[in-house]
């Protein structure tokens, strides 16, 4: 068996290139989303089916989609009520698209979004299908919340039972703190940490500071602020229930505002405790779609092409028992996806990285730019390189506009897909941005988007080895 | 919001109520159903009893021909042995005229047909514009036949309306707008248009499917989120059009649903945008491949009297009402895209010709609006396009639901059809101004307002 390279692959990065360059492009044609509401805010009444359905609804009026018959329409969500098990079939059916459009759910916690994108992507490429709907949704809102262990396995057990005195026989065993609700938890289940204190590990290891964090929370205020201003969002978004912009975005916050928070995270560390309500991503509602299809399908329907989903790659850290932070997968993610597209950091143009914490953005930027890390933890040669700050997260992220899990995904492929467009539109280059999200479990999806010629219909390269 | 007095006075004691106490009556009103026969009853053709009577045989032989597609259109041409009939519609061909004198036979031929008129019946006047090249006698008669047919629709009842066409000296009865005009002021689709006429200036326009003129067009709506705008598009729509609907980001979501229903595209835009018309063709040609009509509809009041006026108040009405479609217009007359017997009609407003108190800023742009279609009509001749304006009265909106009650009330029977016009309405006179046959008129203000007795 050969030894493993650092693209997690034998083969050579030109011969894989050369491979997925035989299969049809997936593109993205554009996204929609509605506005993210502050949790008990102006989605408080409403759920994720909804939510979705508004987000499906809103892509079909953009983009001309009434009664078409998609290929298939891929999304979830991460706090999900059991009720709502075929999630995205309910949507699609509640929707304007075709009743025969097929559907999935999937979920992959905070990935939920990118990693529907990389599917569908996959299931385009290979020719399964022409064109598809990938996204999420989540509430926090509406989020479900079950009865004690205590009380279900009474109320299980009752459901069975073939007489009343068997029935109340079952109920008897239910004790008074079986009546409390069990509200969701987002605790890792392994080792009963919140993500923020799991956060505060990793803030603390890699010492980054409190300003530091402030300041990108900042700039993602001020950076989201300026692209609704300047009309961004007018064929992004769509609003929904009143709200017309994302409910947590603070134009007018400042270095001073936000350094006046009290830490939330990581008091009872040694160290000085640095995560504040300000520099941490609230819990949000909201939902999010992109549309992908083959270069075919958007021409034949006179759709425009915004960008090509190059390729993309998922990593784990062991955060139980290994010495990785629980949001440091995206570091070991990006630079294999680097690798097997055969480019480094300096080829990317647009770089998205998911604001769980201002503080995730920071430490993932550290571990690339630390040579021991990337060295001993990454399998690389040397430091991964730095990431030109003008280029990342030029029209916000989710500090700023808020993170329901599963929606951001959509959120930043499609944010990215314009930027690119626009972006190689006035360079006349091709363009790649890179995405990365972080998700609960110690999981990290990165994904590789590259703009594509307006008036071509070739493909353009697989990444930077032609 | 619904005219619950309508149903009122059309039901059995509150009809007998209202009857006794002479309150107004208004009747539900005669409207566009796909299937229904073109009028309500057999159609009667009167011409002038002085001249040669040529022009009425031309018109009632055009309400018979193919080309009219209504194949059980039954016409007469005589009062005489028809006693027991109810009139769908009258024609009074009275371009002949040349004196004042001449005006008698018609009218008093008219008079005796009016009390045999259906409910939702039609009276429409055929005449010449009179103009100052005429012999003043003609002139006379000419200008005569206005006041007889604004009259008459005062006269009438039971939801029937009165309305003319006028052609000008170049164009004859056979001009296709003749036909097209005919055929809208005696369908249901004109039942909120009264006392009101029609100008025909030209022989442009081309025939079309009358129950699909749109077919093939690409039409955009701007303000169509709701009201007005909204059944302007669902009436483009179902005309056969394509449908791009335009509104302000912030009404996305009910501007979604719409485009949603119609199978439209949703163009989520700020008009007053310096770039709005760049992007309102982008997207019509990327997606649509064309760009055929555009609807002025949207439109914002900031009511203040003028004494109290502020500079933010004026500015923003006459940026949206008026000076963003300027712009519109300018880039659309300049593209290569907008040659196609384009088509662009405008909402001014019944304020805009009388005033209202309250209503400076909206007012001018409204006014404005009427003054910009006749220019920008000569304008689009060039590529045989037209340019025209519909003034909606009250209409029974979001907007006019917020009025005060009383003031509601008066404003809903201040009309000869007693009541407040609905959305359809106005969408179905932007819906014939945009059709292929309508090309003759050009630069002209239709108002859709019942014949309000404001600025009549």
């Amino acid at each position: 068996m050969p030894r493993r390279t650092a693209a997690g692959q034998g083969e050579s990065p030109t011969a894989q290139a050369e491979a997925r360059r035989a299969l049809t492009d997936a593109v993205i044609v554009g996204g929609n989303r509605i506005p993210f509401a502050r949790a008990g805010g102006a989605y408080a009444d409403v759920g994720n089916k909804d939510m979705l359905t508004a987000a499906i609804d809103g892509l079909v009026a953009r983009f001309g989609l009434q009664g078409e018959r998609i290929g298939e329409v891929v999304a979830g969500s991460v706090l999900k009520h059991p009720k709502d098990f075929n999630l995205t079939r309910e949507c699609v059916l509640g929707s304007a698209l075709a009743p025969t459009t097929p559907a999935y759910d999937l979920q992959q916690a905070c990935a939920t979004g990118l990693e529907a994108v990389v599917s569908v992507s996959n299931k385009i490429r290979l020719g399964q299908i022409d064109s598809a709907i990938a996204g999420g949704t989540d509430t926090i809102s509406d989020a479900p919340i079950a009865v004690s262990e205590g009380l279900r396995h009474a109320l299980l057990k009752a459901s069975h039972a073939k007489t009343l005195g068997a029935r109340l026989k079952a109920f008897a065993a239910v004790r008074p703190s079986d009546l409390a609700p069990a509200p969701p938890r987002t605790d890792e289940p392994r080792t009963g940490l919140s993500m923020g204190e799991h956060q505060a590990l990793t803030t603390a290891r890699w010492g980054i500071t409190r300003e530091a964090q402030d300041e990108v929370a900042l700039a993602s205020h001020h950076n989201l602020a300026a692209a609704y201003d300047g009309g961004f969002f007018d064929d992004l978004v769509t609003p929904f229930r009143g709200l017309t912009r994302d409910q947590n975005l603070r134009p007018d916050t400042s270095a001073e505002k936000l350094g006046s928070l009290k830490p939330a995270f990581g008091t009872s560390l040694s160290t000085p405790a640095t995560m504040t309500a300000g520099n941490s991503t609230p819990l949000t509602d909201g939902a999010s779609v992109v549309l992908v299809a083959s270069r075919d399908w958007a021409d034949e329907h006179d759709l425009p092409i915004l960008a090509r989903v190059v390729d993309a790659e998922t990593a784990a850290v062991d955060f139980v028992h290994g010495h990785d932070g629980l949001l440091m997968a995206p570091a070991h993610a990006v630079p294999r996806l680097l690798a097997r597209n055969g480019l480094t950091l300096g080829d990317i143009d647009l770089v998205e990285i998911h604001e769980a914490f201002a503080s995730t953005v920071l430490t993932t930027l550290a571990a690339w730019e630390d040579d021991e890390y990337c060295r001993t933890e990454l399998g690389l040669d040397g430091a991964l390189g730095s990431v030109d700050r003008t280029r990342l997260n030029v029209a916000g992220s989710s500090l700023a506009a808020g993170h329901p899990f599963a929606a951001t995904g959509g959120r930043i492929v499609a944010t990215a897909a314009k930027l690119l467009a626009a972006r190689a539109a006035e360079t006349g280059q091709v363009s790649r941005a890179l995405i990365s999200v972080c998700a609960a479990g110690g999981l990290g999806v990165a994904a590789l988007l590259e703009s594509v010629p307006g008036d071509s219909t070739t493909s353009t390269t697989d990444g930077a080895d032609q | 919001m619904s005219d619950g007095y309508i149903s009122l006075v059309n039901g059995g004691i509150g009809g007998k109520v209202a009857k006794t106490l002479g309150l107004p009556r208004p009747s539900v009103l005669r409207r566009y159903t796909e299937g229904a026969t073109l009028t309500a009853g057999p159609v009667l053709v009167l011409g002038s009893t002085t001249g040669t009577g040529e022009d009425s045989d031309i018109v009632a032989q055009l309400l018979l021909s193919t080309g009219f597609a209504a194949p059980d259109l039954e016409v007469h041409r005589a009062v005489v042995g028809t006693e027991h009939v109810s009139w769908g519609a009258v024609v009074l061909v009275l371009t002949e005229v040349e004196h004042p004198d001449d005006l008698s036979g018609p009218a008093l031929d008219l008079a005796s047909t009016l009390r045999s008129l259906a409910p939702g019946g039609r009276v429409v006047t055929i005449s010449r514009a009179a103009t100052e090249d005429d012999a003043p006698a003609v002139a006379a008669a000419r200008q005569g036949v206005d006041g007889l047919l604004r009259s008459v629709a005062k006269e009438l009842r039971g939801g029937s309306t009165a309305n003319g066409i006028v052609l000008t000296d170049d164009v004859d009865l056979s001009a296709p707008s003749v036909g097209a005009a005919l055929r809208f002021l005696m369908s249901a689709r004109s039942a909120y248009v009264d006392g009101q006429s029609l100008t025909v200036g030209s022989t442009a326009g081309s025939s079309s499917d009358w129950d699909r003129p749109l077919d093939g067009r690409v039409a955009v709506v701007t303000g169509a989120a709701r009201g007005i705008g909204a059944a302007i598009a669902e009436t483009l729509a179902r005309d056969g059009a394509r449908v791009v609907v335009v509104d302000v980001p912030a009404a996305g979501e009910a501007l979604a649903g719409v485009a949603n229903r119609i199978k439209g595209t949703a163009l989520q835009l700020d008009i007053t945008a310096p770039d709005a018309g760049e992007k309102i063709i982008e997207h019509a040609v990327s997606r649509h491949g064309s760009i055929d009509i555009v609807v002025h509809n949207a439109g914002i009041t900031r009511d203040k009297l003028l004494a109290n006026m502020t500079p933010e108040k004026w500015d923003a009405v006459l940026a949206v009402n008026i000076a963003a479609q300027l712009r519109i217009n300018d880039t659309l007359m300049r593209s290569p895209a907008f040659v196609d017997a384009p088509r662009i009609i405008s909402l001014a407003s019944t304020s805009g010709i009388a005033g209202n108190r309250g209503q400076t800023n909206y007012a001018a742009s409204k006014a404005g609006v009427i003054g910009m279609v006749r220019p920008t009509g000569k304008l689009m001749s060039k590529v045989d396009g037209t340019a025209n304006a519909v003034a909606p009265g009250f209409i029974e909106t979001e907007m006019t639901a917020r009025m005060p009650f009383a003031t509601r009330e008066v404003a809903r029977r201040l009309s000869s059809v007693q009541q407040g016009g609905l959305p359809i309405d106005v969408a179905e006179a932007v819906a014939f101004l945009a059709s292929p046959a309508a090309g003759g008129i050009n630069g002209t203000v239709l108002r859709v307002c019942g014949q309000s007795m404001v600025g009549a």
